[in-house]
């Protein structure tokens, strides 16, 4: 059960970074209309990952709960892949970064509604659409900043030239998510390229845009390798939670 | 979350005696006056101003609250408070949308936030310390928004009056939320008592001044209560307050922060100790501790975000001449 619930876990991961990075601009995003939609963002990734550690919790059987999947676990044993918890930067790198996650949690949510879990399933059907919706929105404001003024333009190339690096691992299957994925309980991450390329091209081709090539790929989110900036997201994330030892909230 | 107190604008007309006679026959009529309707031009002014206020408030608002979303401490609660302060967004929308209907426009109205022309709660220029200021900020300070909205739901501009039921509906989410908070804070470990009675102390004289000043001392109060802008005084909407909230804190077993607090039987309502003017009139005219970082926040997603809202405009046109040139 230890493997699967590590496949768990990193799906997550990166749905309760990502909620936590998008959380960051409510109350200081560029229009009002923003200040709306990114805590929506934020919230669908939040709900995911709060039904996948109940999960994670419900397979380890020791009693424990989201929150302790959320709150007590350190930074190595943070699951999630690096792209999720690349710092905010600018509106357009926010974008960026919402588009790439979204273009490749759609197809694999859609894939995931034949999983042979109930749980898994039960999570795809509602985040599929969320993730649909993502993709929308995030893919919106890339056109219009890519194909905005020289200013907004200039951004988003660096933008893309910024997360070139993190797109491979999205694609990357961890030994824990191979073995979910080789019993039906997860689809094979690898599968979901062609959609996602689908979809950047489309949205890239309308925001005149140019995928960044020959890019060096980072990885080792899922053994725990995060970059710099994970564990000040946790440390502010857990430090109330962790100065209460066993409080209910 | 906003509640009356500040309103301050000039509500004097100068259109003729038949005019304003004719306006408020249609008002003492419980008619609703919508934006085309005649209206004196300190009708106008009033509203602009007051709905201008909520809707700053409601902005604002968001900052002290975003301030614990990272650190919420349950993923329950973290969800909870990011749709609280989603919905505060949200109202400060409607309320540009209802001022936009005076022909203020929101690009105007955040000029004048931003320069300071214009103000907004003073609630919100105090800091949030610990989790249980959310609890308070919810079980309080929209305790006592609501207090006021819900009198502002029969205010005579249609427009402000439809945008508060709306309102009303999620404040008293809010606020039941924010007691919830509470109650589980009082309940628990000593720590997070003690963290509930803190922020008791520290929220509650700012959320009864809320209301604004005393009857005898609150300018323009009295056109505004003729035109129906306003339907109670503050004093008597403090005190309907003051008579809700006290026995929701005994419940939670926390000791109210006035110790001159006393039931008086004659008139079946509390009585409370001597509101410190001072300190709220600092906190008005600048010198809370929040009030320069409050604005400088707002500046600063103004300002950063000043190339967004530029590349949007120049997408559309660019779409826009795309389109044309293709007809
Ligand atoms: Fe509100
Ligand atoms: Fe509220």
């Amino acid at each position: 059960m230890m493997i699967l619930q590590n496949a768990i876990l990193e799906l997550a991961d990166d749905n309760l970074i990502l909620g936590h990075r998008v959380s960051e601009w409510c109350g200081h995003a560029p229009i009002l209309e923003e200040d709306l939609a990114m805590p929506n963002m934020s919230l669908d990734m939040i709900g995911t990952a709060r039904t996948l550690y109940a999960y994670a919790a419900h397979l380890e059987n020791k009693g424990q709960t989201e929150d302790d999947m959320a709150y007590l676990r350190d930074e190595r044993e943070y699951l999630n892949c690096l792209l999720v918890e690349r710092p905010n930067g600018d509106f357009a790198t926010t974008m960026l970064r919402q588009l790439y996650f979204a273009a490749f949690m759609e197809p694999y949510w859609q894939a995931a509604l034949n999983s042979t879990d109930d749980v898994v399933r039960g999570v795809a059907g509602k985040a599929a659409k969320e993730m649909a919706y993502h993709i929308r929105h995030a893919g919106e404001w890339v056109i219009r900043l890519g194909d905005g003024t020289d200013e907004s333009a200039r951004r988003m190339k660096t933008a893309v030239t910024d997360l070139a690096p993190y797109v491979d691992e999205l694609f990357q299957s961890s030994a824990a998510a191979k073995a979910a994925e080789d019993a039906g309980i997860l689809p094979v991450r690898a599968d979901m390229r062609a959609a996602w390329d689908k979809t950047i091209n489309h949205i890239f081709g309308l925001a005149m845009l140019n995928p960044q090539e020959d890019t060096f790929a980072q990885s080792g989110g899922r053994q725990g390798l995060h970059g710099e900036g994970l564990g000040h997201i946790l440390a502010v994330m857990q430090s109330i939670n962790r100065a209460h030892p066993g409080a209910v909230w | 979350m906003y509640s009356q107190g500040l309103i301050g604008a000039d509500g004097s007309s100068d259109e003729t005696p038949e005019f304003l006679e004719a306006f408020q026959k249609r008002i003492d009529a419980e008619e609703k006056i919508e934006p085309n309707d005649p209206m004196p031009a300190g009708y106008r002014r009033t509203l602009v101003r007051q709905i201008g206020q909520h809707a700053h408030s409601e902005i604002v608002g968001m900052l002290p609250e975003g301030n614990f979303i990272t650190r919420a401490p349950s993923l329950k609660r973290k969800a909870a408070l990011l749709a609280k302060v989603q919905d505060e967004g949200g109202h400060g929308l409607y309320l540009y949308s209802a001022a936009e209907t005076l022909g203020v426009s929101r690009e105007q109205m955040t000029d004048e936030l931003l320069s300071g022309k214009a103000k907004y709660s003073s609630i919100f220029n105090y800091p949030t310390l610990s989790w249980a200021d959310m609890g308070a900020i919810g079980w309080l300070v929209d305790g006592a928004a609501i207090m006021n909205q819900i009198a502002l739901c029969r205010c005579s501009y249609g427009p402000y009056a439809r945008a508060m039921i709306r309102v009303c509906k999620e404040e008293s989410f809010h606020q039941r939320q924010g007691y919830e908070i509470m109650i589980e804070l009082c309940r628990g470990t000593p720590a997070q008592k003690q963290m509930a009675q803190d922020a008791l102390n520290r929220i509650w004289w700012p959320s009864i001044m809320m209301f604004g000043p005393h009857d005898g001392d609150s300018a323009h109060s009295e056109q505004s209560m003729k035109w129906k802008i306003k339907r109670f005084s503050n004093d008597a909407l403090r005190r309907k307050f003051i008579d809700a909230t006290v026995p929701q804190a005994e419940y939670l077993g926390l000791t109210m922060p006035d110790p001159d607090l006393r039931w008086d039987e004659d008139k079946q309502s509390y009585e409370h100790g001597p509101i410190d003017w001072t300190e709220f009139w600092n906190v008005v005219k600048g010198h809370g501790i929040m009030n320069v970082d409050r604005i400088k926040a707002r500046q600063k997603a103004h300002d950063d975000g000043a190339w967004v809202r530029e590349a949007a405009l120049a997408h559309a046109a660019k779409r826009n001449a795309r389109k044309e040139a293709a007809e």
